[in-house]
């Protein structure tokens, strides 16, 4: 008999080949029409996998700014607020349905201008934003419920959003369903790296028949973005993305009657104790970290492990990121896609360094990355100290940080000491030491024994710095609704 | 005697929700074909019917060894004690190894003496494996060292014949009892820990799979052995079969990937196997009346 060293099982490379559609050029949607912007000036949105690009779109100016809130003030006036809110309801319920049926184009397009995996936009970006759709359709007949008393609420009349590159369009859904079951109009301004899922929603808004204006897409930079939450035309401000643009806005509105939801970073702690289900807590770690190439607020981006077990878990953790497979985003098999652009991978590794050059041991999967693209491999660090910067910053990339503790108070008090306070997650096989625990994090989601998990109808939003206000759920609907004259 | 440490909890969403991934890895063409004759080396080739005569368990043993020309053979055959004797003749010159089902199969309700003079008889007639049931009785009673204690007889009985232990998860009521039956098993000497006799409703699933490949891993991980695999019941079409080989490579490892570490106790499963194997080199479906019936 020879011996052979065994060899892995292999996948064949299987390339989602539904066609994305994309065309060369892109304007923005404004008033049921997309138009260029008003001085020409377009940007490239580039595929983070191969650097190519994939599309010209608008940059938007501080007047096609003005033109998509005109638009959307006149058909609020005009169309959204004269219209039954049953009517109303079933657009909502028509775009939520267009966006399962073209499901597999959609998560096509995310993953080329994202570079998340094809199962991730396929099982998770999509579905969820379609489910969001359908719940607050749902909700639109039934405003005389989502008051606390004192009569129903109505819309506030042009709300302003500006979403983040990491979910794209799950993110843009969170912000427009809510808002026009309330029954208001918006204007949307997608991230600059990010533009096209949007776009195309605009395009299913446009077969469904929504009125003219109800929905507009300003495309562009910081730039357009800021021109969007100063303008004196909007209600309602929902903004989500990083703590220090956030910052700016509420500095920028404080005094004024426009409220705002911010929806910012994020360190959270995930907590693992010794009597967790250990591979299930071993899954929940790489979930909480490495889903979406780490580019996820809500993270489980620093590890506390009960100090018993931390060799262990650090054993576990070394030989399961071995097992992922980090490439080319279309392909079915992908775990780790790529990251979003230069300048988020620029700073992964800027932060990475800082981590090295503290003195924390760096452990990363022994995969060749691919030869073009922006790709970083699932990596940790063990020997954290506690004013790091790998342990304090919001990294927004595959790389986790481990740190131990002794007790379930020491958790808390570790867990807590930071300036975020989005999410956190407990792993323990006994509930009275989880809902001990759970109670005393000041996050806005504590997930017990699992990590990532959302529904429409759940809540979702942060403590401190990671922002305030909260979507998904009656309590994502509020923010819409007003009882003002 | 028994000084098992407590066994890790099991968490059964997450464990499901893991589970699930395992259908969704993609193996077509060449990996297909790859991982279909793999499959096919792996598996144990079963009849465990009171009808079955020396006959019939002669055609299961011919088409074991060669199914059709080209075609490799099956890992062993999987019979009743009794029949050992006419499969051994049977599979004479090949690779194909004998397990014998022994310990009073299925329930394994029956006197430990009783047990080992049934496995005793599977040896004499010269199986090369024993395929025991475990205690499932004791085990919920919460008698632990019985069951542990009559899997450590049956091994020394066995001596270096290799024996499988049987959880009979289906039986167990969670996958904690699952987790902590494979560490028993492991504990207690037996080569390989196997999912389900095939004779109650629910046979090997995906997730059950997992439980036992994570006591396997933590054994590997602690002793630095590896033990083996086995997946019987329910396995019936390739997709089904792919599954599990991409669980085993993603949970324990490529070592794994091999007859002598992981076996799929099967019947109607192996045609499924050669159908799709055909397909794969012809490009189309041929008749299912091209795969002898045994």
């Amino acid at each position: 008999m020879i011996e052979t060293a065994p060899t892995r099982l292999q996948y064949a490379a299987s390339r989602e080949s539904t066609p994305a559609g994309i065309a060369a050029t892109y304007g923005h949607f404004i008033d049921g029409a997309f138009t260029p912007s008003s001085d020409g000036a377009t940007f490239e949105t580039i595929n983070p996998a191969t650097d190519e690009p994939l599309a010209q779109v608008a940059a938007g100016t501080p007047a096609d700014v003005d033109r998509a809130v005109a638009a959307a003030r006149a058909a609020y006036e005009k169309y959204w607020r004269p219209l039954s809110p049953a009517r109303r309801a079933a657009y909502i319920y028509r775009i939520a349905r267009a966006i399962s049926e073209r499901s597999r184009e959609l998560a096509v397009l995310e993953t080329l201008d994202n570079g998340k995996p094809i199962k991730e936009s396929r099982d998770f970006d999509v579905p969820q934003a379609s489910a969001h759709f359908f719940y607050y359709a749902g909700w639109a007949d039934k405003l005389a419920y989502a008051g606390r008393g004192g009569g129903v609420p109505h819309a506030r009349g042009v709300v302003g959003s500006i979403v983040p590159w990491n979910f794209p369009l799950l993110m843009a859904a969170w912000k427009i369903a809510p808002a026009l079951a309330a029954g208001n109009t918006i204007v949307l301004k997608p991230a600059e790296t990010t533009p096209l899922s949007a776009l195309r929603l605009a395009e299913i808004c446009a077969e469904a028949d929504l009125p003219p204006g109800v929905l507009n897409i300003v495309t562009g930079d910081g730039t357009t973005g800021a021109a969007l939450a100063a303008h004196p035309g909007v209600d309602k401000i929902a903004f989500t993305g990083s703590t220090e643009v956030g910052k700016a806005i509420a500095r920028n509105r404080a005094g004024s009657r426009v409220p705002l939801t911010l929806e910012l970073g994020g360190k959270a702690a995930n907590i693992v104790f010794a009597d967790a289900p250990i591979d299930a807590a071993i899954e929940g770690i790489v979930s909480g970290i490495y889903f979406n190439q780490g580019h996820v607020c809500c993270a489980g981006s620093r590890l506390l492990v009960q100090e018993s077990i931390h060799d262990e878990v650090v054993a576990r953790l070394k030989q399961r990121i071995e097992t992922l497979r980090v490439g080319d985003p279309l392909d079915k098999n992908t775990d780790i896609g790529a990251i979003n652009s230069r300048a988020q991978l620029a700073r992964i590794h800027e932060l990475v360094e800082s981590g090295i050059a503290e003195g924390a041991v760096l452990h990363r999967q022994s995969a060749a990355l691919p030869d073009r693209g922006c790709f970083f491999p699932a990596s940790f660090f063990t020997g954290v100290g506690p004013g790091m910067r790998i342990a304090r910053e919001e990294i927004f990339g595959p790389v986790l940080s481990v740190l131990t503790f002794r007790t379930a108070d020491e958790a808390i008090e570790k867990a807590n000491n930071t300036r975020y306070g989005l999410s956190a997650g407990v792993w323990t096989d006994k509930g009275s030491k989880s809902m001990y625990v759970a109670a005393r994090l000041k996050a806005g989601v504590v997930w017990c024994s699992t990590f990532n998990q959302f529904d429409p109808s759940s809540p979702f939003g942060g403590y401190r710095e990671s922002g305030f206000g909260r979507e998904g759920g009656l309590e994502g609907l509020r923010p819409y609704l007003t009882l003002d004259a | 005697m028994l000084s098992l440490a407590p066994s890790p909890a099991v968490d059964a969403v997450m464990l499901e929700a893991r589970a699930a991934d395992f259908s969704k890895r993609s193996l077509k063409r060449e990996t297909k074909r790859a991982a279909i004759d793999l499959a096919i080396r792996c598996i144990d080739l079963t009849t465990l019917e009171g009808k079955d005569s020396p006959g019939r368990v002669r055609s299961m043993c011919a088409k074991a060894v060669q199914a059709v020309p080209g075609a490799p053979s099956v890992a062993a055959v999987c019979v009743y004690p009794n029949m050992v004797a006419i499969a051994k003749a049977a599979v004479a010159g090949s690779s194909v190894k004998v397990a014998s089902v022994a310990t009073a199969f299925p329930s394994g309700l029956s006197s430990l003496d009783v047990k080992l003079r049934d496995t005793e008889a599977a040896l004499e007639a010269g199986a090369d494996e024993i395929d025991m049931v475990i205690n499932r009785g004791a085990f919920l009673a919460g008698d632990e060292e019985l069951v542990f204690e009559e899997i450590a007889a049956v091994k020394r009985l066995c001596g270096d014949v290799h024996v499988k232990a049987i959880l009979e998860a289906g039986e167990l009521g969670s996958y904690d009892a699952i987790r902590r039956a494979s560490d028993l098993a492991l504990e207690a000497g037996a080569d390989t820990i196997k999912t389900s006799t095939g004779k109650i409703g629910v046979s090997a699933t995906l997730p059950i799979a997992l439980a036992m490949c994570q006591s396997l891993h933590a054994f590997h991980h602690r002793t630095g052995q590896r033990r083996g695999f086995k997946a019987a019941g329910g396995i019936r079409t390739s997709k089904s079969a792919l599954a599990y080989l991409v669980l085993i490579d993603e949970v324990l490892g490529a070592a794994w990937l091999d007859p002598d570490l992981f076996r799929i106790g099967a019947s109607s499963l192996l045609d499924d196997l050669l159908l799709q194997r055909e397909k794969e080199r012809t490009g189309r479906y041929p008749s299912p009346d091209i795969i002898p019936k045994d």
